[in-house]
């Protein structure tokens, strides 16, 4: 059945996610869907799969206008989704997690043996081995999305969408999923293909189109494109005229990273020896791919990851490993890549954010007594400064937008200031406003005799920003260049293309 | 700038005080149902309550060990535990309480009464801390942890005062009386309201300051409200998981030995009759803030006192009370529910 979407729109707040998306799935091929993160490519599969509702647009499938309230309205269409986090209840087994929910004639007693045989004959049928009998927290992550598979198969999915499903894949699993699909679209499915690396959509899909923004970015036949082009349309080419960078004028090296290793939370080695420096007055842009090892990179910088071998080092001093509070004593600061997460307490006011942080709250109490007079003046201060607009110094954040949150954030780290930034995705999820405001304050930061260290998925912010770019990709730096170096060329290292 | 400060207040107020009204309302149909004459069950539970200076001093009387249970639960619950052990806690400050009351009793009023304090602190303190250990060194869900250790303090008492601490006449199992000296002064006879009160509201009052104004109080509700954005932060929140259930545990096992003290003057098996727990409820009404937990734990003194005077004017089983309680918190509940229900809608996540 042919799935078409048409002029999908879907806001939340102040941030437009889908801004008018067309497009169509055809039966037998695998479509792949490309852009970075926050580009709308899950929001709009979630749409299709009835998670949430667009606030515009149509959804046809099979030729005739549906309307698709929840998940069960669109597995009873022949859509299924797998989702990047399984949904699977892991005490049960196989069987068990697969006849789940399903309505069978012998109601009131579970036949066991029945059910595992039924299993293992569908299993393979559809050539997707599985023991139907293990506890399915017992198998390797690249089994477990197989059973996910196949539940969305015995519901009747016509139309598979896999959100980023190699992500947790080893190499030879990968390889196997490839296989899976290839079978699917031989046998007449739709498989949409969200993921955001570019050397998988080239092996796997027959079609990819790009997002960005919110908006398709091109529609192209696989074999009709190459990475580098794809790059481009992920990453865009918007030339701003009017933004001038204040010339470079680079002092001592003031922070340097030597060969580092980190591992990730599946230990795998996400950081494969890096060595980089960034100097006095330098903003350094870390330009690649999200998922090449950046997370891990600025979580060993700033404490919250240890690294297996390499040494960190803020002007002379080692600081590998160190803890959180030390790093920050020695003068690094940190914006992180989510703020909701790691940034910000959400239940706090501005007041409260704006001294969450061990050195500031040691400086701000006396006897353990917090100077409630001083915070709040240090506070509006800080308010007024970097702009943030909330009704007073203790409203809750979370009422704030994304850009005055944003602000909170980046007021707090620069409050400090501190020798070295950790910026990673400094104006994600931000307004263009905000985003200059933002972008202002780090190069005034930089003039002021900082060292940057900037992490970005958007090319444009890394453009307008560094003073050297170094590419990340795999783990590694595949490539330091200068400021004025063409995109394409920086699109060719972030692609991988030699 | 006030104002939205006030709104802020007022809306805090409102979902309780609809729970309560709400309770009430249904609580009464029951009684209604049940065949009974409501209006005067109800209006016998308040004149029983707060109709007498007899009536108004015991709901104080029962409100004291609920309030610093309520505190104790309420401080945890700042930093994001679950202290289901107040029970255990209280018991094992009543414990260490009775336990040395024999030797410090000659030591005199003031001096002693605030040794038997101290050792009730330490060991409520130290039962807390145990569960907060286990969790952060060896991730044993604290849920269940101070259950197992409300247990274990339960068991100890019922060995304590069948062996050890049993009353030298050795006829029921209870430990003797604490001595004169030690006993917390009472006021406004026939009450039996005591010192132990004004315990009770240093204690909300300090927790408020602790809370609110101090960098510790601080870091506290930081890892409470979001332990990753604290941690990244620099804060320790293994230091603090354990320092606030160690606050928690001290100030239950403080409850326990002002009731000793001031209310039973002996130790026997059931000592906590369910405090630990109806604290819970506490501080969940009262919204996890000392002066909520304060006048929850007069509501709740106050509805077991007139539980009593309503049985005897209406006929209805005083054991209804229990039912408004637990209306009123279903309906707390409920609301907090709704409420997150509604900020999803809005969010779109």
């Amino acid at each position: 059945m042919r799935v078409v979407l048409r002029d999908i729109c879907k806001g939340f707040g102040p941030v437009q996610a889908i801004d008018g998306i067309s497009l169509a799935f055809e039966p037998g091929e695998i479509h792949a869907l490309l852009g970075e993160n926050g580009a709308g490519k899950t929001t709009l599969m979630n749409i299709l799969y009835g998670l949430y509702q667009p606030d515009s647009g149509t959804i046809e499938i099979g030729g005739a206008a549906r309307r698709i309230r929840s998940p069960g309205d669109a597995i009873a269409l022949g859509v299924g989704m797998i989702h990047q986090h399984f949904t699977l209840i892991p005490v049960m087994t196989v069987a068990e997690n697969l006849i789940l929910g399903e309505s069978r004639a012998d109601r009131w007693h579970l036949d066991r043996r029945h059910a595992s045989d039924e299993i293992a004959a569908f299993s393979q049928h559809h050539r997707l081995p599985v023991d139907p009998d293990v506890p399915v927290w017992q198998l390797p992550v690249g089994t477990q999305q197989r059973v996910e598979i196949l539940k969305a198969l015995r519901r009747g999915a016509q139309t598979l969408i896999l959100d980023e499903p190699t992500a947790v894949l080893t190499p030879q699993e990968v390889e196997e999923l490839f296989t899976v699909l290839r079978g699917f679209r031989e046998s007449g499915r739709a498989v949409v293909f969200i993921s955001h690396k570019l050397h998988e959509v080239m092996t796997i899909s027959d079609r990819v189109t790009v997002l960005r923004h919110g908006r398709v970015a091109g529609t192209t036949q696989t074999e009709c494109t190459d990475p580098a082009s794809l790059t481009r349309l992920m990453i865009g080419r918007e030339v701003d005229t009017d933004w001038v960078r204040p010339p470079f004028t680079p002092g001592s090296v003031c922070l340097s990273v030597n060969d580092l290793v980190v591992r990730n939370d599946r230990d795998r080695d996400a950081v494969r020896g890096v060595s980089l420096q960034v100097h006095r007055g330098e903003i350094l842009g870390i330009a690649g791919v999200d998922g090449n090892g950046q997370g891990e990179l600025a979580e060993t910088l700033t404490g919250l990851r240890r690294s297996v071998s390499g040494k960190i080092r803020i002007r002379d001093r080692d600081i590998t490993d160190a803890s959180i509070a030390e790093i920050a004593e020695q003068g690094i600061a940190h914006i992180p890549q989510d703020r909701q997460k790691t940034g910000l307490v959400s239940g706090f006011s501005v007041e409260e954010n704006l001294m969450l942080d061990a050195g500031m709250l040691r400086r701000r109490s006396r006897n353990g007594l917090l100077d409630l007079v001083a915070i709040r003046a240090e506070t509006e201060r800080l308010m007024e400064t970097y702009d943030i607009r909330a009704r007073d110094s203790r409203q809750a954040v979370s009422a704030l937008s994304g850009g005055n949150q944003q602000k909170v954030v980046l007021a707090r780290a620069l409050s400090r200031r501190p020798d070295v930034l950790i910026a990673f995705n400094p104006t994600r999820g931000v307004d263009v406003n905000a985003t200059d405001e933002i972008h202002r304050r780090l190069l005034e930061h930089r003039a002021a005799g900082a060292a940057i260290l900037l992490i970005s998925t958007e090319l444009e912010e890394i453009y307008r920003l560094s003073d050297r770019i170094a590419v990340m990709l795999d783990g590694r730096i595949v490539g330091i260049v200068e400021a004025g170096t063409p995109r394409q060329e920086v699109g060719r290292l972030m692609a991988g293309a030699v | 700038m006030m104002g939205g400060a006030l709104r802020q207040r007022t809306a805090a107020l409102a979902v309780p005080t609809a729970a309560i009204g709400g309770a009430f309302l249904v609580g009464g149909a029951i009684i209604q149902l049940a065949g009974y004459d409501a209006f005067k069950a109800l209006g016998a539970l308040m004149v029983g309550a707060f109709g007498s200076v007899y009536g108004l001093g015991e709901t104080v009387v029962r409100s004291c060990p609920l309030l610093l249970t309520g505190l104790a639960v309420s401080f945890a619950f700042r930093c994001g535990i679950w202290n289901i052990g107040a029970e255990g806690q209280f018991l094992m400050g009543a414990l260490m309480a009775a336990w040395v009351a024999p030797t410090v009793s000659g030591w005199g009023g003031v001096f002693g009464t605030a040794s038997v304090m101290a050792v009730s602190l330490v060991a409520g303190g130290t039962w807390g801390a145990l569960a907060a250990g286990l969790k952060v060194w060896r991730n044993v869900q604290e849920v269940i942890s101070t259950i197992m250790l409300n247990f274990i303090a339960i068991q100890l008492i019922g060995f304590a005062v069948h062996g050890p601490l049993m009353e030298t006449a050795a006829q029921f199992p209870q430990t003797d009386p604490v001595a004169q000296t030690l006993r917390l002064t009472r006021g406004l006879a026939p009450t039996r309201i005591h010192t132990g009160i004004l315990v009770g509201l240093l204690t909300a009052g300090l927790l408020y300051v602790l809370l609110f104004r101090t960098a510790f109080g601080y870091r506290i509700r930081a890892v409470g409200l979001n332990p990753d954005a604290a941690h990244a932060a620099g804060i320790d929140v293994s230091r603090s998981t354990i320092a606030a259930m160690g606050v928690s545990g001290a100030i239950a096992g403080l409850a326990g030995a002002v009731e000793l003290t001031g209310v039973t003057f002996r130790l026997y098996e059931d000592f906590a009759g369910g405090y630990g727990y109806t604290a819970i409820a506490v501080a969940l009404l009262g919204r996890l803030h000392p002066g909520g937990v304060l006048l929850t734990a007069l509501l709740f003194g106050a509805l077991e006192t007139g539980a009593s005077a309503m049985q005897r004017a209406a006929g209805v089983s005083a054991v209804l009370v229990y039912v408004i309680q637990a209306l009123i918190l279903l309906f707390v509940v409920t609301a907090a529910v709704f409420e997150r229900f509604r900020a999803q809608r809005a969010g779109g996540r």
